[in-house]
């Protein structure tokens, strides 16, 4: 059971993954250039939304079914609907002139540093093997949580089981995260009260 | 699930940089803030690579935390641009110079 996925990985790979790899590799690439490239913010926007999808592919692909799916609705369904919806709210989904460059030497700069540090990481990735001394510091993806057979086994359950077990402490940071996040997100977007002594005289001053 | 993990790895380390690159040659902010998620997007397709490769549900539960923090960063920053956008009405950066002296 440990060293399964790792003797999968050194055997010769079927045609469907290597098809499905490819495929959902062009798309995330694709997507990810048109976000870069694009004038348009609402195009840039979908254009996430296809890397986003290939994403998913990729994570259901490497036996993340729950983390897909919380991919697509959280990601696709909640956080880019909320990036159309500013983009429309300000009314700023015109074109912007891409070509005229800010800041002089600017781009070929990015270009090479990104470069530089892509290509370290590629070969650090090809020279080392990644294999640490401690596996299974958490728990395998798969198995049986208890020993009788009809109960819960498999991706989601082993994730929620150490969700609210080792990490129950983190979990519980991240409910307080999102209330604060909920609180500043209203406390930023509210108008600015106006006070209630000069309340008339600023209606009266005001052409509408 | 017999791909060798190299190829997944890879591949994220592309996301990375493409989204890095947007980052510091774009001037919108929006579009800024969707290049971060790109960056956030090729580190989770890392966390789900090793995660399968060392088979521990460790980097799968990580994955699920960036997630809830990328959505709670995603609200604040789009807040502080409505903000930004009330005041200034401009959602380019390098016309936030109010500063510059």
């Amino acid at each position: 059971m440990l060293h399964t996925s790792l003797l999968l990985a050194s055997t010769r790979p079927a045609w469907p993954d290597i098809l499905v790899f490819a495929a959902s590799a062009a798309v995330i690439l694709v997507g990810a250039v048109g976000v870069v490239t694009s004038r348009n913010p609402v195009h840039a926007a979908l254009s996430l939304v296809m890397t986003l999808f290939g994403v998913a592919v990729l994570f259901i692909e490497q036996e993340a079914d729950f983390l897909a799916a919380v991919q697509i609705i959280v990601y696709a369904g909640a956080i880019v609907v909320l990036f159309l919806f500013v983009i429309m709210f300000l009314g700023v989904d015109r074109r912007h002139a891409i070509e005229v460059e800010p800041l002089v030497g600017q781009r070929p700069l990015a270009f090479v540093m990104i470069g530089l540090t892509l290509a370290g990481v590629i070969i650090m990735l090809v020279s080392s093997h990644f294999v640490t001394g401690a596996h299974q510091v958490v728990g395998p993806i798969e198995g049986h949580i208890t020993s009788s057979p009809t109960s819960p086994y498999g991706e989601p359950a082993q994730l929620g089981k150490q969700l609210f077990t080792t990490y129950l402490f983190a979990f519980e940071a991240t409910a307080a995260l999102l209330v604060i996040a909920v609180v500043g997100a209203v406390v930023l977007a509210r108008r600015p009260p106006v006070p209630q002594d000069a309340e008339g005289t600023q209606d009266s001053e005001l052409p509408s | 699930v017999s791909l060798s993990g190299g190829w997944y790895l890879g591949l994220a380390a592309v996301l990375f940089s493409i989204g890095a690159i947007g980052l510091l040659v774009r001037r919108n902010v929006l579009i800024m803030f969707m290049c971060i998620e790109l960056m956030l997007n090729a580190a989770n397709l890392t966390f789900v690579t090793f995660a399968r490769m060392l088979n521990d549900i460790g980097g799968q539960v990580l994955v699920f935390f960036v997630l809830v923090v990328a959505a709670a960063e995603v609200v604040v920053g789009l807040g502080i641009v409505v903000a930004i956008f009330r005041r200034r009405s401009t959602t380019v950066a390098d016309d936030l110079n109010a500063l510059k002296g």
